[in-house]
């Protein structure tokens, strides 16, 4: 069976095309690092919000590292469509391998590539004084957020592969980050608790999935969430799931 | 063995039929070309060879397999060269094979050395650690060739191999190609809209137009069914009563008006244009000009459409585009 050894060959060239482009790590670190700092300390210094439970800069990192991973995982799903642009796609097309292998080493490479970036801004929020609060065991704090990444981050390429092969060009790109990803990113409490919302409010962001992904990773940094972690973890992988099928189901149309 | 069989291979798009029934039989060791103007359904009818696309009906044979029964089989037999670019910018001309190597199931042991092998081939060894962007168009299309010969296939599909490249590295792919089928005895499937390149390169030529095959056989089968030569002429007033004349004339075999000018085919040039001329006078017509020439696969091609398929012109544009594709 090549099933897998074409999952690494597609996973492979998105890991190699990823260290290629260091200005682009840079470039894409540097985005929620600014939300991170320039929020954290500037709403943090003049607002108090009723049942934080910690600081606020403590509460934005967890919402802050999702971002990182939504962004990165997203985005390298809908890569598909550069991929149609530069022709490159044809190469894979024609392969004699199956197309559910390519979804699936697509979609662990972009997620590869959230988990690292998602890594790193943590790490980095460390400096500017973010501090782990849960008192969970280290194991298994480290195994929660990764489990989370990789559900949100599986999810969301999937998601980007969904609309990568469904859209012709390059310009429905802009168009599905204003119009989806920022919405998703906004309504999933990163900023801001989501108890005391508007009713309409808080049904959008009890169908975002990614508020649950931003729940799971602030109870491994704060210990303090707002739906119970069994509900995160199965939210997260319905999620997952439901994404895997339909990018592959989508991408298997491609003609 | 037949290399590609297909009956009546259809495709439509929506209410566009771009292909319409193509019967193709080609064996084991030809080098074959599909000539045809852009849009004549040239790369269509290579898609569906290849399983990219799927035809609406009929059927074809790729190396013994069904394209729509035993796709992965036909895609193992197969290289491929495509009319637009397609390697990863991002990777190294070495990344690109290796990608290729590994998903077409080169074995480990082999790959790295294959890899070699076709670097050498196409002469970018000492660039196949640069990365894509920085290769030339020409230095794209050879590493482009080199990844469709990568796993061996047994039939090797060119789509417009040197669309949009200088005179210089033409001649260079072709030597290529003429070698693969040569010396590695590689079936080889080529489509352009250059007639030189058709007639310099292939065994045998389907002229293929609105998505039909017109014509097929051999370049000099297809030019010799001209006849001699052609004598192509201007003549003022043109009133189509001088081209009446002309055609029933024992040493013309056939008269076509093409545009502005009368095109003839003639047994001997050289002896027919002053008997032209003389019947010229007596008909009271001018001739502004009068051209003579050998039959080429471009009269060919006129002879079964009744219209010129000017490459220049449709070439210029797609030049452009497939340089602004490749650069």
């Amino acid at each position: 069976m090549h099933f897998f050894s074409d999952t690494y060959t597609v996973w492979l060239r998105e890991m190699t095309r990823y260290v290629r482009t260091r200005s682009r790590i840079v470039s894409s670190l540097a985005q929620p690092l600014l939300f991170l700092v320039i929020f954290g300390f500037g709403v943090g210094s003049s607002f108090q919000f009723p049942g934080l439970g910690t600081n606020y800069v403590n509460f934005l990192a967890p919402g802050i590292v999702c971002m990182t991973v939504l962004f990165t995982s997203i985005f390298s799903g809908m890569s598909v469509v550069f991929d149609k642009e530069f022709g490159f796609l044809k190469e894979i097309l024609v392969a004699p391998v199956s197309r559910t292998s390519i979804v699936l080493g697509k979609s662990l490479g972009g997620t590869t590539t959230g988990i690292i970036q998602g890594t790193i801004i943590l790490g980095l929020s460390t400096l500017i004084g973010v501090k782990f609060t849960s008192g969970l065991p280290i194991g298994v704090s480290i195994l929660l957020a990764l489990v989370t990444l990789f559900l949100i981050g599986m999810g969301f390429v999937g998601l980007g592969i969904a609309i990568a092969s469904r859209i012709e060009s390059m310009e429905g790109f802009q168009m599905i980050s204003n119009f989806l990803v920022l919405p998703i990113f906004f309504l999933s409490g990163a900023f801001f608790p989501v108890n005391n919302l508007p009713a309409w409010m808080t049904v959008l962001v009890r169908i975002n999935p990614l508020a649950y992904g931003v729940d799971s990773m602030r109870y491994v940094v704060t210990g303090v969430n707002q739906f119970p972690i069994m509900t995160d973890l199965g939210v997260m992988l319905g999620f997952f799931i439901v994404m895997m099928l339909i990018g592959a189901i989508l991408f298997r149309r491609i003609q | 063995m037949k290399a590609i069989i297909s009956k009546d291979l259809v495709k439509k798009f929506e209410d566009f039929k771009a292909v319409k029934g193509i019967n193709l039989e080609i064996d084991e060791g030809e080098l074959f070309g599909l000539l045809g103007p852009n849009g004549a359904g040239k790369t269509t009818t290579i898609s569906m060879l290849c399983t990219i696309l799927k035809p609406t009906s009929g059927s074809a044979k790729v190396w013994g397999y069904d394209v729509e029964q035993e796709p992965e089989n036909v895609r193992k037999s197969i290289g491929i060269v495509f009319q637009d670019p397609s390697l990863d910018d991002n990777l190294t001309g070495r990344e690109n094979l290796d990608f290729h190597a590994r998903l077409f199931q080169v074995p480990k042991a082999d790959r790295s050395e294959r890899i070699n092998e076709m670097l050498d081939l196409v002469e970018l060894k000492d660039k196949a650690n640069t990365s894509v962007k920085k290769y030339s168009g020409g230095m794209k299309r050879r590493l482009e060739i080199a990844r469709g010969l990568l796993h061996e296939p047994k039939v090797l599909f060119l789509d417009e191999p040197t669309l949009g490249l200088d005179p210089q590295t033409r001649r260079h792919i072709w030597d290529y190609i003429e070698k693969l089928n040569d010396e590695n005895k590689i079936t080889i499937i080529l489509t352009t809209h250059y007639m030189d390149e058709a007639d310099h390169l292939c065994d045998r030529v389907a002229i293929i137009d609105h998505g039909t095959i017109v014509a097929q056989e051999t370049p000099t089968e297809l030019k010799h069914s001209i006849g001699g030569d052609v004598v192509t002429m201007t003549i003022t007033p043109d009133n189509g009563e001088f081209i009446e004349k002309v055609e029933p004339l024992d040493f013309v075999r056939s008269a076509q008006q093409v545009d502005d000018s009368i095109r003839l085919s003639v047994d001997k040039g050289e002896t027919a244009i002053p008997l032209l001329m003389e019947l010229a006078r007596q008909e009271g017509v001018q001739v502004p000009s009068v051209t003579l020439k050998e039959p080429t696969l471009e009269d060919v091609f006129i002879k079964y459409t009744g219209r010129e398929m000017r490459p220049g012109e449709v070439s210029d544009l797609e030049r452009m585009k497939a340089m602004a594709k490749r650069f």
